[in-house]
């Protein structure tokens, strides 16, 4: 674990969700020394945090700095060079690949384009996960999809293909897949990317109303700074420089006191040095600052 | 002194150095300073600027007379502090002018275009990693192979559920779509393959009067081999493609990857069928392209060659065994296996781009058709060892 980082203490978890807690509930994800990348070339090294239950982490960072590769190692896609990802105590990556997949099904990923598949309707892609692998009558499957269609506001559209869908309600369907299973991780890779203000803005409450309501952990990936500040409570900042986190804790906090200048820029959204936390800002018609 | 951008009339891009300032050289720019009215290099007039204000020391801006100015005065000052190091800021520029030379943060002196490096090789390296490369890839379709086999049975997982592999209706969906689909177009390609066999037989058969030999060239060759051949040709560019395409595609969107992450192994839930699928389809396909090029022939026979459709008929019965037939269909068998294997595995390998998914369909219909035509040969010389 990086110096200076400790869990903080892990809140009540609503009663009927999960596993009960005990006085100190271990956390539900720990990342372990991870080092990611592809081929010969590492993309983020000595990665460490810890997942509270019913939280909402953020995996935050500029662009390219290798938040999806993580994810993509977290989620069982991508093997890492080192280290382990710790879903509920257990290694994923020393798992034999059919445990390691049945581990996997406890967590729920939203891809970045959603990732539904194109050939299936909406309903189809929520149904699948529950027709292969939750041995239920079709029946109670096809209460379950429009359970879940209905949680992501997609009530009518179970009958719709994919291509019919806009941006927004794409992203919804996908949600709504990534819950079919009620997994209790869920993984979400840019959710806000391509949305509207109105649209990501939705989405954030939505994952807040599925995070309080059926009492899931939440994994963020994101560069979206109002969703950050709007839903996650804590977090990891990632360096491409650097290709480590240099910063934990949540966006307000990261934004209010870190004092690295990469995390200050990114969170003030000043493409400039900033001064140290509690310094004032450079002068406005400073051209060094652009337009 | 001063120069000009351009060889162009008055208003277009002109410079001068005045020594006016006793201290330093003031640059004058004046006219219009814009890509449309010069076609001189912003690098060559910048190292005259630089030649002219001489030593790299501080020097003024005047723009008092400057029209009009885009990206190539821009370009050129950009040049100029490569050359000299001076700070935009401290120059009396219009203000957009020195914000976008702030920009450019970086005075880099090397503003070489990026040239891709061109790799040469031997010839003895290059037919050596091609031949690696080839050994590589039939090692792949052979694993694949084994995966897709593996897949028919399907395991019990450590929680005693069975294993997510093919489902029946993607295997009864996709044979639809690449089987009796393909119909008219097998049929029109082979029924034209059939004739145009008999026509050439026709034009040298009637010289020895030996018309009747002409169902044994047709029957022959449209059993033995071109039934199968010309089969599978069509198959691969209109199936081979398409499953590349496809799984190039899922794999761009992240599909694939929503389906590992479930633990579904994208090879049984979707190459499993698709292959299977032709498998089954190859054969039928097979009889019917045979039974439409014998059609073909059997017309111009008729019409050309005045042969009794009977005629033709039996002596059909008479010179082609079933034994022929079954060499077909057993050659088809393995064609559709081949044509799944090779278009799906490069579905699966393909790149995540638009490029890439076009460049997958390209290769898959290719790679798969050099396929057909080297088993096709290989099953010539085994039909010969074994006298069939």
């Amino acid at each position: 674990m990086p110096s200076g980082f400790e869990a903080p203490p892990t809140p009540a978890v609503p009663d009927g969700h999960l596993s009960a807690p005990g006085p100190v509930a271990p956390p539900i994800l720990e990342i372990a020394s991870l080092a990611v990348g592809f081929r010969h070339r590492v993309v983020q090294r000595d990665l460490s945090f810890r997942v509270r239950r019913g939280s909402v982490f953020a995996v935050m960072g500029g662009s390219g700095c290798g938040k999806s590769t993580v994810l993509r190692a977290i989620a069982g896609l991508l093997r890492p060079f080192e280290g382990d990802v710790l879903l509920d105590g257990t290694p994923l990556w020393r798992l034999r690949p059919a445990e390691r997949a049945a581990l996997g099904r406890s967590m729920g990923v939203l891809f970045q384009n959603g990732a539904l598949w194109s050939s299936l309707s909406v309903a189809e892609n929520v149904a699948l996960p529950l027709q292969l692998f939750a041995r239920l009558p079709p029946g109670v499957v096809t209460e379950l999809v429009q359970l879940k269609l209905a949680l992501v506001g997609l009530p009518d559209h179970g009958r719709l293909m994919p291509a019919e869908l806009s941006g927004g309600m794409r992203k919804r369907a996908a949600l709504a897949r990534a819950l079919a299973l009620d997994p209790p991780l869920l993984l979400l890779d840019e959710p806000s990317a391509g949305l509207d203000p109105v649209s990501s803005r939705r989405l954030d409450e939505l994952v807040l109303e599925l995070r309080d309501g059926l009492g899931i952990t939440v994994l963020l990936i994101s560069h979206e700074l109002p969703s950050l500040f709007a839903i996650a409570d804590d977090g990891v900042f990632l360096d491409a420089d650097r290709r480590t986190a240099i910063a934990h804790g949540s966006p307000r906090e990261l934004r209010d006191t870190d004092p690295d200048p990469t995390v200050r820029r990114f969170m003030h959204r000043d493409p400039d040095r900033l001064p140290a936390a509690g310094q004032s800002r450079p002068a406005e018609g400073d051209l060094r600052h652009g337009f | 002194m001063s120069g000009l951008a351009s060889p162009r009339p008055a208003g277009v891009a002109e410079w001068t150095v005045s020594r006016r300032e006793l201290d330093r050289p003031v640059l004058v720019l004046s006219g219009r300073w814009t890509v449309a009215t010069t076609r001189e290099a912003p690098g060559e007039v910048a190292s005259r600027m630089h030649e002219v204000l001489g030593e790299p020391e501080p020097f003024g801006i005047d723009c008092a007379r400057l029209d009009e100015w885009d990206s190539l005065l821009v370009a050129t000052l950009w040049r100029l502090r490569a050359l000299r190091g001076f700070d935009p800021v401290e120059l009396d520029l219009p203000p957009p002018l020195r914000r976008l030379l702030a920009l450019t943060t970086s005075p880099g002196t090397d503003l070489r275009m990026p040239t891709v490096p061109v790799i040469r090789r031997s010839i003895v390296a290059h037919t050596g990693t091609t031949t690696l490369d080839a050994i590589a890839g039939l090692g792949g379709i052979a694993m694949l192979a084994g995966t897709l086999l593996r897949g028919l049975w399907p395991r019990r997982t450590p929680a005693g559920s069975r294993e997510p592999g093919m489902q029946g209706r993607d295997l009864l969906d996709i044979f639809r779509r690449h089987g009796p689909a393909a119909l008219p177009i097998i049929g029109l390609v082979n029924l034209l393959v059939g004739a145009i066999l008999a026509f050439i037989g026709a034009a040298q058969l009637r010289r020895f009067g030996a018309q009747i030999f002409v169902t044994n060239l047709v029957g022959l060759a449209l059993v033995r081999e071109l039934g199968a051949v010309i089969t599978a040709i069509v198959l691969c560019g209109r199936t081979g493609g398409a499953f590349a395409a496809r799984l190039a595609t899922m794999g761009a969107n992240e599909e694939l990857d929503a389906l590992s992450v479930l633990g579904i192994d994208p090879r049984r839930f979707l190459v499993l069928p698709m292959t299977l699928a032709l498998v089954i389809a190859m054969p039928l396909l097979y009889l019917y392209a045979t039974a439409a090029g014998l059609l073909g022939g059997m017309l111009v026979a008729v019409n050309l060659l005045d042969l009794s459709a009977s005629s033709f008929a039996t002596q059909l019965v008479d010179v082609v065994p079933v034994s022929q037939f079954g060499f077909g269909l057993g050659k088809s068998v393995l064609f559709g296996l081949l044509i799944g294997l090779v278009s799906c595995r490069i579905g699966l390998l393909a790149g995540r781009s638009a490029a890439a998914v076009g460049d997958a369909a390209t290769r898959a219909v290719v790679a798969s058709i050099v396929g057909v035509i080297v088993l096709d040969s290989v099953c010539a010389v085994c039909a010969d060892a074994v006298g069939l």
